[in-house]
């Protein structure tokens, strides 16, 4: 256990986990709908206010997990609860504290019925996904994952659009089905490893055919999640019925939770099997890209079009992956951080558009410029972001993505480069439509411009498209020690294998 | 006073059999009987858990096993009888008699999981067989067409079946050893030189243990009897009565046989048909009782995966999966007892928009169905989890996959019922309303199934000593 660096005093990531968990619980007994939005409020912003103790107490020299805390839960199966946060995780973690106040107030208006309820699914989500983040303990990590289909699904299926039955029942279907045998594979490597701590089941001299199969029990699971092209289906059909909240937590979050997976646990628990399995995977990846623009391409849905663009840019993020190099990785990991801020961004404003016009029709949104000039300046900046534009957040992510994969194998980054062009074509051919559209415009003059209450929502996300887009070193110090020994330990790994591998030659 | 909840039972037995001899008997009288007499009877099973003894020359051993089944039944028996208290499938001038026969019934089970002899085993299982038998075909006749009838003779025929099978393997197990002791059995049993006849004469009693578990090939009465029977009756028969088995089937798998890699090989094999059964017919049920019903054949698949280890881990996981799954059984049949409005059997449509008319209910309802799905952080889940993990620790891979697997198949009908809960409209259906203690009842259910899945290292260390006892 010395990989933990206990937090000794108070328990932050705990109280991270269960605050919101405790806020729902409130919410069981007062249930006034005013008092809910104003609760739901509180309480996100209370847990993303107390997450920021995580970055100013964060050592990010060490590559240890932090706040780390121990207690003993199942100790006949040597089940821990064990909750810790690295340079991988931190990020993601602050992530999901930080953009669950804006789901709240994105959800002040357009969710008029069941109010309670639906703030309680949000809380709970809340507690799940945080928990998801800093598990370190498998049947903990597990018990969140899964668990959080639950109120996703009842975000999808009270609060969605007309087809919410098929979309949130194919939603969880298809995560669910993808996680059954993540489980036995769990179970598999506790019998060999002794343990479910997480980091003692990594670098384990597994058999080459044990790992292969975990590995593809972890990477259907994972990609189910992303949603990594052929896997990506319930994704559109999700995105477009969820209500604005949910799209906002799909996109920004739970997408990450598959990367996020792949990265903590594929590659240190099943490093040989990675190292075979990487190239069909990076090939999926150019797949996803490349499907997932052209399709946005051809999109009259503006929700599906930014659904079928996140396949794409989830494409970027296993690419960074699965080349197994520093630039790669963390080129990723920031890429995620981008994804969930732009596309949440990006949900955000269709949410509005919504708000006024009750339709996510292309068509219906064209020429609103004139009348909603502060909204389509946001929208431009979050399409400018979307594809990557210099000075923007992507911009960084896809190019250290792109560097990492050209130092890995030329072809496939040129593979991948039509991908980056493809994207500014769907979304400038988004915002040209929305923002002039064309001679046939409907008249949009009843319109009125985004209120104060949603400048407040939109304004930390532009800060941070342009923060992480002029200045993203802070955030590369972030998680350049823990993504730096991974990639040493992969080495370190290489190498002996093939020292291991030499006598037999 | 080691055998208080019995006596509990049979006095409140007997002062029911006093109410029915009235020319007019009281429906009131005889639920509120009943009523006091159930939850005397979980009390009393409460007071004498710790207590142990052994009465009637052995035959009768109270211990830590026989007392935790004991409090399991007392605990379930008391929110049947809350939750059903409206018994809207049964003629009121029956109903003294109803809950006679319901009481002697658990009476068996109770003096089941105590009996360690032959012969008391095979009288309190009849006991209680035979009372159950009687409450199916008690139903109000609403459709004309006699399905209770039809249920509770397809129940009878299969069940005295089972029993025959089961009183063959039972005289084979004497005359080979010259005992009815169970005791005495294994003890004989366990010096060696065991013949094959010992394998068939275990396996020909646990079949009696199987047609109670409803495991395949045993499964057949299923889902006609739970569709047949009135809503709080099928709630009964679901729940109850696997306790006694797993506490049987448990005691008799410790009979040493000699052959235990084909009784294993064996219950694997039984366990996959029982969980594909089970599942893939459940996939196309309408009726919620008869899709409940093979959702039961799955489960008991999953027990049997449990008790396939044969070791104290193994059997000490299946009373904590047999737990947890009677738990969440009793939230949905607390949902169809009450969503049903004259006792009419309840279809998936009928659940339409009940978070709407409902939010209680349905909130139960959606807690039950997604712990037998077995979805975190619910009881069902980690009695899933417990299982798989000591069926893989015994090396059974394939199985585990295929098991695995068949959780993903469950969860589409188990969902398509949420879904009809919480995302389709009511329509013409109107609200339900409920009596406040039926609703506290059902929010003791999901504290239950939260509480037990998310804190299992106690409940499952105590069954697991308890287990010891027995090895």
């Amino acid at each position: 256990m010395d990989l933990l660096l206990i937090k000794e005093g108070f328990p932050l990531l705990s109280f991270l986990i269960f605050l919101p968990l405790a806020g729902a619980l409130v919410l069981l007994f007062y249930r006034g709908e005013a008092f809910a939005r104003l609760w739901a409020l509180l309480i996100t912003s209370l847990t993303a206010v107390c997450s920021l103790p995580l970055l100013f107490g964060f050592d990010p020299t060490s590559s240890k997990y932090q706040f780390a805390e121990l207690y003993t839960w199942i100790p006949r199966l040597k089940i821990n609860y064990i909750v810790g946060m690295d340079g991988i995780s931190i990020l993601l973690v602050l992530l999901t504290t930080l953009i669950m106040p804006f789901c709240v107030l994105a959800s002040w208006k357009y969710i008029q019925q069941r109010v309670t309820p639906f703030m309680f699914c949000l809380l709970v989500m809340e507690t799940s996904m945080i928990g998801v983040f800093v598990a370190l303990d498998f049947v903990l990590f597990y018990i969140f994952w899964e668990f959080m289909l639950i109120p996703m699904y009842l975000l999808i299926a009270v609060w969605g659009g007309p087809r919410k039955a098929y979309a949130s029942i194919k939603f969880f279907l298809y995560t669910l089905a993808g996680s059954v045998l993540l489980l036995v594979a769990i179970i598999a490597l506790y019998l060999k490893s002794g343990s479910f701590f997480i980091p003692e089941m990594m670098w384990q001299p597994y058999s080459l055919t044990f790992q292969v199969l975990v590995f593809l029990a972890f990477f259907l699971a994972f990609a189910i999640k992303v949603p990594m092209f052929p896997f990506h289906t319930w994704l559109p059909a999700a995105h477009v019925e969820a209500p604005t909240a949910g799209s906002v937590i799909l996109a920004s979050v739970l997408l990450k939770m598959g990367t996020y997976g792949m990265l903590r646990f594929c590659l240190p628990i099943t490093p040989d099997a990675t190292m075979l399995l990487a190239q069909p995977i990076l090939w999926l990846s150019i797949a996803g890209i490349l499907y997932g623009g052209f399709t946005a391409l051809a999109q009259q849905d503006m929700k599906k079009l930014i659904a079928y663009s996140s396949v794409g840019h989830m494409g970027f993020v296993t690419l960074g992956i699965f080349v197994l190099n520093s630039r790669g990785i963390e080129g990723a990991l920031l890429q995620m951080i981008n994804h969930g801020v732009t596309t949440g961004a990006l949900f955000l404003c269709v949410g509005m558009i919504y708000e006024r016009t009750h339709s996510r029709e292309l068509a219906l949104a064209t020429g609103v410029g004139k009348y909603m000039p502060w909204f389509v300046t946001f929208l431009a900046f979050f399409s400018l972001s979307s594809f990557g534009f210099p000075g923007t957040n992507s911009f960084i992510g896809e190019f250290l993505v792109l560097a990492g994969t050209f130092e890995y194998n030329t072809f496939l980054a040129l593979a991948a480069i039509p991908g980056a062009v493809l994207a500014a074509a769907y979304m400038l051919r988004m915002l040209q439509k929305i923002v002039w559209g064309g001679t046939a415009n409907p008249d949009q003059s009843y319109l009125t411009d985004i209120g104060v209450r949603e400048i407040a929502v939109l304004t930390p996300f532009l800060l941070f498209v342009f923060w992480i887009g002029l200045g993203p070193q802070p955030f590369l110090d972030l998680m350049h020690t823990s993504v730096s020994t991974l990639i040493d330990q992969l080495h370190h790994w290489q190498q002996h294998q093939q020292v291991a591998a030499v006598p037999w030659h | 006073m080691v055998i208080l909840p019995e006596l509990v039972l049979a006095a409140g037995a007997l002062a029911l059999f006093l109410v029915s001899l009235s020319k007019t008997p009281s429906a009131q009288t005889a639920k509120s009987v009943a009523m006091v007499f159930g939850l005397a009877t979980f009390a009393a099973t409460l007071f004498a858990f710790q207590s142990q003894g052994s009465l009637f020359y052995g035959a009768y051993a109270v211990d830590q096993y026989s007392q935790l089944f004991k409090a399991l039944i007392g605990f379930s028996l008391a929110l049947l009888l809350v939750f059903g208290q409206n018994l809207k499938g049964i003629s009121p001038n029956v109903r003294p008699e109803y809950y006679l026969f319901f009481l002697l019934s658990v009476l068996g089970l109770m003096l089941l999981v105590s009996s360690v002899e032959l012969i008391a085993i095979f009288i309190s299982l009849e006991l209680s067989s035979f009372a159950l038998y009687l409450l199916v075909p008690m139903r109000d006749d609403r459709t004309g067409i006699r399905v209770q009838m039809e249920a509770g003779m397809k129940y009878v025929l299969f069940g005295v079946m089972a029993t025959g099978f089961m009183l063959y393997g039972m005289s084979l197990l004497f005359g080979l050893t010259g005992t009815t002791y169970l005791k005495d059995i294994i003890a004989f049993l366990a010096k060696g030189d065991l013949q094959p006849t010992v394998v068939v004469a275990v396996l020909l009693v646990l079949a009696g243990f199987f047609y109670k578990l409803a495991v395949f090939p045993m499964h057949f009465w299923v889902p006609d009897v739970y569709q047949g029977a009135s809503n709080e009756t099928a709630g009964f028969i679901a729940t109850l009565p696997k306790f006694g088995a797993v506490a049987l089937l448990i005691r008799f798998l410790t009979v040493p046989t000699g052959q235990s890699s084909f009784l294993i090989e064996l219950m694997a094999v039984l366990a996959l048909c029982s969980m594909f059964y089970g599942n893939l017919s459940a996939l196309v049920q309408k009726d919620l009782k008869r899709m409940l019903g093979f959702s039961g054949i799955a489960h008991a698949g999953f027990v049997l995966l449990g008790l396939l280890a044969l070791d104290q881990e193994g059997y000490g996981v299946a009373i904590y999966y047999i737990a947890g799954y009677v738990l969440m059984n009793l939230a949905c049949f607390l949902v169809i007892s009450n969503v049903s409005r004259e006792g009419e059997n309840v279809r998936i449509e009928d659940v339409n928009g009940l978070y709407k008319r409902q939010p209680v209910l349905a909130f139960v309802l959606a807690v039950g169905l997604f712990g037998l799905a077995g979805i975190p952080p619910f009881v069902g889940f980690m009695g899933k989890f417990m299982i798989l993990t000591s069926a893989l620790r015994a090396d059974h891979v394939v199985v585990v996959c295929l098991a695995a697997i068949n959780t993903a198949i469950a969860i589409y009908y188990y969902l398509s019922v949420v879904k009809a809960a919480y995302t389709a409209e009511p329509g013409e259906r109107p609200p339900v309303t409920v009596h406040p203690s039926i609703q506290l009842a059902g929010v003791v259910l999901v504290l239950a199934i939260t509480l037990l899945g998310a804190l299992p290292a106690r409940f499952i260390d105590f069954a697991s000593t308890v287990v010891q006892t027995l090895l």
